[in-house]
């Protein structure tokens, strides 16, 4: 039995207890490879066998969250044929939330957000680049790590600006004309989709 | 939260958020300028053979150039 708590402890991993309520997350350890509460019971009851691994012992550990807030945001701006920005230190981004635009600073409250068509800025310093995104989703980490994904970006000067009043006029007359629901659905994201374009060009 | 919170637009159309995206991903490529417009199209376009199966046989396949429609 002794021999089986050596070879237990040596395979613990840099982690201390884990408990299943966090109440503050200052200064987290990262996920331990063990579930020790249930080697805990385990060892309890049947001393002499070893205890069976759980799933969170396949998982790759949660990294760690630092408890001074970072300097700087990584971000990671992916799209499906390529990736924009990858592990890039910056300090803000301001993503285009459903809920509004949303400024994302180092030490930022986990998040997860779905975008709306708008504009990603990323603020370095002094400089500012904007991208024009479709729709995706923002995943803002424990750790000042946050990940865009967008289906499409494009730098706003890609953007024509007639094309996007030809689209936003026929969207608006097609939104008039709508029948069933689904035309009515369609109409309406092209009014949207045409009306953010235009407001990123102008704004 | 509650289970029947307003739900976007889109999917009281019927319409799932993948469909949704892939629609305002499409009209933003259509917005573009010249060159950037006929590279995001172009590497849009898919090309796939489809073949029925009856009686565990499959049919003649027929083979489709769908570039993206909105």
């Amino acid at each position: 039995m002794f021999r089986q708590a050596s070879r237990l402890l040596a395979r613990t991993t840099t982690a201390t207890t884990w408990r299943r309520s966090r109440a503050f997350s200052t200064d987290l350890p990262a996920t331990p490879t063990e579930d020790s509460t249930f080697i805990e019971s385990w060892k309890k009851v049947i001393p002499n066998m070893d205890p069976p691994k759980t799933p969170s012992s396949f998982m790759t550990p949660r990294p760690a969250t630092p408890s001074s807030i970072p300097s700087k945001i990584t971000v990671n701006f992916v799209l499906p044929y390529a990736s924009e920005l990858s592990t890039k230190e910056v300090d803000m981004v301001i993503v285009p939330a459903t809920t509004g635009q949303m400024g994302v600073l180092p030490g930022h409250v986990p998040t997860i957000a779905e975008l709306k068509p708008g504009i990603l800025s990323v603020h370095e310093g002094n400089d500012v680049t904007k991208y024009f995104l479709s729709s995706g989703f923002a995943f803002i980490h424990a750790n000042s790590v946050a990940d865009i994904i967008a289906v499409e970006a494009v730098p706003l000067d890609c953007i024509d600006p007639a094309l996007v009043q030809k689209g936003l006029a026929e969207f608006t007359q097609r939104l008039g004309t709508a029948t069933s629901d689904l035309e009515k659905a369609e109409a309406q994201i092209g009014v949207d989709v045409h009306s953010a374009l235009n407001s990123a060009l102008t704004g | 939260m509650a289970s029947n919170a307003a739900v976007p637009f889109w999917r009281a159309a019927g319409m799932t958020y993948i469909t949704y995206s892939n629609i305002c991903a499409n009209l933003v490529r259509n917005c573009l300028k010249e060159p950037y417009k006929t590279e995001a199209l172009a590497r849009e376009k898919v090309h796939f053979s489809i073949s029925k199966w009856t009686d565990g046989k499959p049919e003649k396949p027929t083979l489709r150039s769908d570039s993206p429609v909105e």
